[in-house]
């Protein structure tokens, strides 16, 4: 039976941290050099802590599917990383900081994690610059900022629109250090498909080397999971391809609690989906949002011709456009937070306004812009945002409007945590994206890169100390252990079942066959009988899934479809969780929006009577419905209002 | 549209390998080069054959994992992308397109259109960093850094390590790759304290690696998909030359011969 205990320290919030760090175990330097840990992925959470951990003297076992922890996905966020450093002078401070995020994520995340989450970020800046990240500057050769969706002061660190490159190559370099060093061993293009307990503590891994297809097993003292978001499960997203679930997932079938599955993030300004062969959605940086406007026409007549290509959006007179988020939202306007955003844009398509050929889209538009500061201004601001939309859709967004759509971006549930990021299995750790802990319901944007620097830098280092101090006397684990034995063997079985299973269907189809599932009812809004129905829709895909795949190659050799089956597998029951999540939630908070609880004018109606708890689900079984269990969430600092972005 | 695809198809590294032809239409001009290889991998599986085995990730343009000689040029014909932003309307319909691995002997074929590239790695191991620990740091403003600095640094950091500078090399040489993160750290104050010692293990791993050398040819800025500049080699040269004579200073005891 699991017991969620978050554990945080008993004493007033701004004081929890340090009371921490003061009273927490440590282990000596003689005593670290005979202590394992494993790390499973390179992004900024992993990266961070690999290069952490090692240069504290742990043997750090690194791991990532990718040829090299460069290329992790963190590489891809573009717009910036928070941290409450008031350079601006403009009023910022920790809590003000801690105030905005525990709101983003519309009360549902813990106080006490999103408070140290807060008070660390100023260190992360720090850090980073003293590793070489070439953050924006100003004239006077301090760092600038700028401002992000949802926050009233500019807080927001960035490096052009590549800020997770940067960030990431900066957590790359100093986990390079320490490959050079020794103290890291990296172990690339490996797929992680198990965990290993040993009486009842996380002790190691079972990989998938997938250069040559040989199971390999790794065993350390303890084993922490930095292996990023689930967002794959709706199989178009902005995530990489190889983004997954599968670590996380086989920890919770090993009894690590799943807290908050159905809460996923929409981006509202994304290019929309060109067609059914489609693999990936590109995301276009939220500071567009800054100076576009977003409209759609105020005649059907008018979206229909546009979408026949008979009437170009220019043509369209000012007094027909319908600039409905400055309509709606006349205090935020274009910049309402990013779930406020896409479900209007959703709406106004549902509604039958929308504009590309399927009806997928809404414009963002610069021409105002472009008219205020000229082209040459919004071409420095913008331009390899503009060239790169130019390069995908073939049209220019100087002339004629964007196209842009929602698309899934962020999941903010994961593997339960407690305040040391300790899963419900001992000795298992999660950080960055794949835990729950510090997002809520809605993520604001520039929390995620902050949240994954802060675990992996500044708080497991310190936490996880605490559990290795009782592991000092606890020799190098052997994997000659019956648990690894037993492990290996059941992930080979299940890789020769899914390579006999001899079925007409490719993963991919069935992959995208979940994704529109997910989508159409557990996307962006949600309701009781269609939530009902996935569950089934769910069901059946499973039977169809058990009953063949289609996979050619060997399992011996390098075979991406292999590697591929094992991820739609986990997603497709992935899927079935953040269903039940969804459909359990009866009420509407952040990125989770129930239809039927909804104020007059179409807002989320939050209960915080009932629902003010993180949900944790625990695995039952395999024919099992999975058990929920709640951790309270007690607001002590801040008081729960509703928001509004009138 | 319709294409007429001559592949590289190889099992393993040890394998010969060898071009094999295959046929994709129905292809929307708005698909990416890689969603067209999506589609003809679809009619292999049907047909049970083994689908190309190609590297990517983010299908964005910037992890650097795709790579790809497309008509013999890096990542394909467009200039400042990456194969994975490349569309197929970039293309003429009924065209017969060319599509190998990287050809490097510092990077082997693992599989089909995959090589290794982790002798990138070794090189950045070998110094392409700054030597700080995590924590205990100076405040981030405490050192200004010039504005034209910085975005200099961040031009050259922009490099995404994906190796076509190598691939488009008729020597198969890193220099783009090695000066581009020259550059970004000897560019910053934080990065200047240990310059020296890092260009000379930079070049040194670079040179133990089986790469060639730089014969200012010029197909590196030519083919890189972010746009680095050869200015960037120059920098390393002079950055490598001063690190090597302030080396003999300190040999010759202080004199300079
Ligand atoms: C397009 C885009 C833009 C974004 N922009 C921003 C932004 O501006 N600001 C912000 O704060 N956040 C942003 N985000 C969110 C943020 O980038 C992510 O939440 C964050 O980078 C996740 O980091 P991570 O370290 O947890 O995981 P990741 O960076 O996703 O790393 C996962 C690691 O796990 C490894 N891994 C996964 N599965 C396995 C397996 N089975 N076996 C072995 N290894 C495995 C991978 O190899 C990889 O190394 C953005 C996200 C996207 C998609
Ligand atoms: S310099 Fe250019 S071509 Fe070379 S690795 Fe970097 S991005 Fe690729
Ligand atoms: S797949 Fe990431 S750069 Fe092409």
């Amino acid at each position: 039976m699991i017991k969620l205990k978050a554990n945080a320290p008993g004493v007033p919030l701004a004081d929890q941290w340090d009371a921490y760090k003061a009273g927490c175990k440590l282990v000596s330097p003689n005593n670290k050099r005979k202590l394992d840990i494993i790390v499973v992925g390179t992004g900024l959470a992993g990266a961070s802590a690999a290069a952490t951990l090692g240069q504290l003297g742990y043997n750090v076992k690194s791991f990532c599917y990718q040829d090299t922890p460069r290329r992790a996905h963190s590489i891809a966020a573009q717009g910036g990383i928070n941290a409450a450093k008031n350079y601006q002078n403009d009023g910022d401070n920790v809590f003000r900081l801690f105030y905005d995020t525990i709101k983003g994520g519309d009360y549902r995340s813990r106080e006490s994690n999103v408070y140290r989450l807060a008070s660390i970020s100023p260190e992360i800046i720090d850090l980073c610059v003293a590793q070489g990240v070439p953050f924006a500057r100003e004239y006077g050769g301090l760092l600038a900022n700028r401002s992000f969706g949802g926050a009233q002061v500019s807080r927001t660190f960035y490096a052009r629109g590549q800020t997770g490159q940067q960030l990431l190559i900066g957590a790359y370099s100093a986990m390079s250090r320490q490959i050079a060093a020794g103290t890291v061993k990296l172990y690339n293009r490996r797929d992680v498909l198990d965990i290993v307990i040993v009486d009842g503590k996380a002790r190691g891994i079972i990989a998938r080397n997938l250069v040559t297809g040989e199971i390999e097993r790794y065993s350390a003292h303890a084993v922490v999971l930095a292996t990023g978001g689930y967002g794959n499960v709706f199989y178009l997203s902005t995530n990489a391809m190889g983004s997954n679930v599968t670590p996380v997932w086989s920890a919770y079938k090993k009894g690590a609690a799943f807290a908050n599955p159905c809460f996923t993030q929409i981006h509202p300004t994304c290019i929309p989906v060109h067609g059914e062969f489609q693999s990936k959605l590109t995301l276009m940086s939220e500071s567009l949002r800054n100076d576009g406007r977003i409209w759609v026409p105020k005649e059907k007549e008018d979206a229909e011709l546009i979408r026949q290509k008979k009437l170009r959006p220019e043509q369209i007179h000012e007094s027909k456009r319908d600039y409905y988020l400055e309509r709606r939202y006349p205090a935020f306007g274009n910049l309402v937070p990013r779930d406020v955003a896409s479900r209007a844009a959703k709406e106004r398509c549902d509604a039958g306004y929308g504009v590309d050929g399927h009806g997928r889209a809404v414009y963002l538009d610069f021409s105002d812009a472009i008219e205020r500061l000229g082209r040459a201004e919004i071409s420095a601001r913008y331009g390899n945002l503009f060239q790169m939309y130019q390069r995908i859709v073939d049209d220019n967004p100087y002339r004629t409007p964007m196209m842009i759509y929602p698309a899934v971006h962020y999941t903010m549930g994961g593997l339960w945590v407690d305040y040391e990021l300790m899963t419900t299995v001992p000795g298992l750790y999660s950080i960055g994206e794949c835990n729950f802990s510090d997002h809520g319901a809605n993520r604001l944007g520039a929390s995620a890169l902050m949240q994954g620097l802060a675990d992996g830098y500044f708080v497991l280092p310190y936490t996880i100390s605490g559990y290795l101090s009782h592991e000092i006397n606890t020799p190098p684990i052997p994997t000659t252990l019956p648990e690894f034995h037993l492990a290996e063997r059941d992930v080979i079985d299940r890789l020769s079942r899914l390579k006999k299973s001899g079925g007409n269907e490719s993963v991919d189809h069935l992959h995208r066959k979940l994704g529109k599932i997910m989508w159409e009812y557990c996307g962006m809004s949600r309701n009781e009988d269609g939530l009902t129905k996935a569950l089934g829709l769910i069901a059946e895909l499973k039977a169809e899934f058990e009953a063949g795949v289609k996979i050619p190659g060997g399992l011996k050799e390098y075979n991406p479809e292999l590697e591929k089956a094992c991820r739609v597998e986990d997603f497709i029951e992935l899927g079935d969780l953040m269903v039940r999540d969804a459909l359990h939630r009866k009420e509407s908070c952040g990125g989770h929006f129930r239809e039927e609880y909804q104020t007059p004018d179409h807002e989320a109606l939050r209960n915080d009577d009932d629902f003010a708890y993180v949900a944790a689900w625990e695995h039952k079984g395999r024919d099992a419905a999975p058990e929920m269990h709640r951790e309270e969430l007690h607001f002590e600092t801040v008081k729960l209002t509703q928001r509004s972005y009138k | 549209m319709k294409f007429t695809l001559k592949i590289w198809r190889q099992k393993n590294a040890t394998d010969k390998g060898g071009m094999v032809t295959y046929k994709v239409d129905a292809v929307s001009p708005d698909s990416s080069f890689f969603e067209m290889l999506d589609q003809l991998n679809q009619q292999l599986i049907g047909k049970g054959e083994d689908p190309v085995a190609f590297d990517h990730d983010c299908r964005e343009g910037i992890c650097g994992t795709c790579s790809l000689y497309i008509n013999g040029r890096p990542h394909g014909p467009i200039r400042g992308a990456t194969t994975c932003q490349l569309h197929m309307r970039s293309f003429r319909d009924g065209e017969t397109i060319y599509v190998e691995p990287w050809r490097c002997g510092a990077f082997p074929v693992v599989k089909d259109l995959i090589v290794d590239r982790s002798a990138l790695d070794t090189i950045i191991q070998a110094g392409g960093y700054i030597s700080i620990n995590s924590g205990g740091v100076p405040d981030a403003n405490a050192i200004p850094v010039p504005k034209p600095n910085a975005d200099s640094a961040f031009d050259a950091a922009a490099c995404i390590g994906c190796g076509a500078c190598v691939a488009a090399c008729p020597n198969a040489s890193p220099m783009l790759f090695v000066g581009a993160k020259v550059s970004h750290l000897a560019l910053l104050p934080q990065g200047r304290i240990e310059a020296e010692r890092r260009v000379q293990q930079m070049v040194a791993a670079m040179d133990s690696l089986g790469f060639g050398f730089c014969s200012n040819t010029y197909a590196c800025e030519a083919e890189c998909p972010k746009e680095i500049k050869i200015a960037n080699i120059t920098r390393l040269n002079r950055e490598f030359l001063a690190a090597k004579l302030a080396a003999e200073k300190e040999k010759n005891g202080g004199f300079t011969i």
